[in-house]
């Protein structure tokens, strides 16, 4: 071992220079003293957020308008988990493309959702002592599919125009104006929320994929999002509610969002997910990329970082 | 026994317990495992952030079994328990700031030469499966937030076929996914980078400058 360092060292034999004294155990101890120290100053400053969930009963009260609407689109068949594709169902033609490759339909229908029968049909067939309501969901059921479609067109055209929450009963929207009028009143007793979470033969429930789908086909859901700087187009999910930093290091993820060709692409998520992943395999094969693993010598940052070494072998 | 383990019996070489001892103190010897002293260029504070990212990431878990312990709707409704909360979520910040400016210094001075690319991959993957153990926490927090990035990241994933196995909707599954599997994964890939940077040492600095101007005709400064 030299006393003096070597000027041009190998990097894969051992370091014939100096050696210093440097004590590892102590350097972790204080980092994490110093770290332990910093969180707890920033929790004591900041917090942390949290904001409460929506629940159907919170937004169907809210805002019951929103909430029938979306029903409605649910009932139709015509709302955006209705026509996804996989894996919720199998609507032609829905998946997103990476040039002739359809991944998304190579993953399946996993999670079937059938939105007319999963978050209409099923919770009305579900509200105790109504036969009366049973009879209006038998005949909604029983008629042909044009004039369910009919009777959902007329409710649609007289709600925007209604002043909602007021009553609409007449004949020209079939069993439609009673069913909404029951989906609405078991939604703001919160007998909604537990319908949609219920799975058959289970008692404890994790899985809130029904009414976690069913609150996204909503304007509230997404205007509050809105309100908080959450959406894709605001950077979305590296966002958090609040003024706190989020997850900053999905930057580059949520960037391509921001720009063409992905911004209007219809296959803007299948495509950013793989320039991601190309990315990302770039950065772990940095050491054996021509030209990448050489850049760091010509950018020459290495000279600050070192500067104790080159000052003593430079003079 | 001798600690070579050259001469020892026979029928001990060939037990497996001893072969892996063997091979493991021949690879990493405590003096190499756990050394006093760093080579001399050793001496930027760039050093401390790898360090600083083991200590977040310390912080992390302890804060974390805490708020695992106590069940996942308990920082919701009790003073301490957001208290621990607010822990949990700046260690993870600090951990994340310092494990890039971590590898920022890695990657300035190209600390995968000399044989040394195995601590880059192992790095790298590290931070890309940190990036997964977070996104599931943020949905395991049973608050709007869960809600909107489940909402939003189904998407991404959906369009890639993942989302028929991984369902952000599934708070059983990203729960077991965020206080179990991916924090066994990023340990056991940290381990695994901190054992290849002893076994490997501290990649030096590049050729000097009169060294280089010297070599420049030629094969130039060492890869």
């Amino acid at each position: 071992m030299s006393s003096t360092p070597p000027a041009a060292p190998d990097p894969a034999a051992p370091w014939p220079g100096p050696f210093v004294r440097y004590d590892l155990v102590k350097e972790l101890v204080i980092a994490l003293a110093v770290i332990a120290g910093l969180a707890v100053v920033l929790t004591i400053l900041f917090s942390s957020p949290d904001d409460p969930p929506v629940t159907i009963q919170s937004w169907s009260r809210a805002d019951p308008a929103d909430f029938v609407a979306t029903s409605l689109t649910e009932l139709a068949g015509t709302s955006e988990v209705a026509e996804y594709g996989p894996p919720y169902n199998h609507t032609p033609e829905a998946t997103q493309k990476i040039g002739p490759l359809d991944l998304q339909s190579a993953g399946g229908v996993k999670i079937p959702i059938d939105t007319a029968r999963d978050f209409v049909l099923d919770p009305l067939r579900s509200i105790p002592g109504s036969p009366r309501l049973q009879r209006e969901v038998r005949r909604y059921e029983a008629a042909p599919a044009a004039l369910r479609s009919a009777w959902i067109e007329r409710y649609e055209a007289a709600l925007e125009g209604a002043r909602f929450p007021g009553a609409l009963p007449s004949a020209r929207f079939g069993p439609v104006a009673p069913m909404m009028a029951a989906l609405l009143a078991d939604a703001k007793s919160g007998g909604l929320d537990g319908v949609l979470l219920t799975g058959e033969h289970t008692f404890y429930q994790t899985n809130y994929t029904k009414p976690l789908l069913f609150l996204s086909g909503g304007e509230y859901f997404e205007g509050r999002a809105e309100g908080q700087h959450l959406l894709g187009t605001q950077w979305g999910m590296m966002n958090e509610t609040g003024s706190y930093p989020g997850q900053v290091w999905l930057w580059l993820f949520t960037f391509w969002y921001q720009v063409e060709p992905f911004l209007e692409s219809p296959n803007a998520d299948a495509l950013v997910f793989v320039v991601m992943a190309a990315l990302s395999l770039a950065f772990i094969c940095v050491p054996f990329i021509p030209g990448l693993r050489e850049l760091p010598r010509h950018l020459r940052v290495y000279r600050l970082i070192w500067r104790d070494h080159y000052r003593e072998v430079e003079g | 026994m001798n600690e070579g383990g050259t001469d020892l019996p026979p029928e001990e070489q060939q037990m497996w317990t001893t072969w892996v001892r063997e091979r493991a103190v021949g690879a990493l010897p405590p003096e190499k495992l756990l050394p006093d002293r760093q080579p001399s260029y050793v001496s930027s504070w760039i050093y401390v952030f790898g360090v600083a990212a083991l200590a977040s990431l310390v912080v992390v878990i302890a804060s974390g079994m805490i708020l695992g312990l106590k069940g996942p709707s308990w920082w919701h409704i009790t003073g301490i328990g957001r208290f621990f909360n607010g822990i949990h979520l700046w260690a993870v910040e600090l951990f994340f700031f310092t494990m890039v400016v971590h590898l920022w210094g890695k990657f300035f001075m190209a600390a995968w030469r000399g044989g040394r690319g195995r601590t880059w991959v192992s790095g790298a993957v590290v931070f890309l499966v940190a990036i997964g153990a977070a996104f599931t926490g943020y949905l395991s927090q049973q608050n709007f937030d869960s809600q909107w990035i489940a909402s939003e990241g189904k998407d991404g994933l959906n369009s890639v076929g993942i989302g028929s196995f991984f369902n952000v909707a599934d708070f059983g599954q990203m729960y077991t996914f965020h206080v179990i599997l991916l924090p066994l994964a990023v340990s056991a890939l940290i381990v695994w980078h901190i054992l290849l940077v002893r076994r490997s040492g501290v990649v030096p600095p590049y050729a000097a400058r009169a060294v280089a101007a010297a070599k420049a005709g030629g094969e130039g400064p060492p890869p």
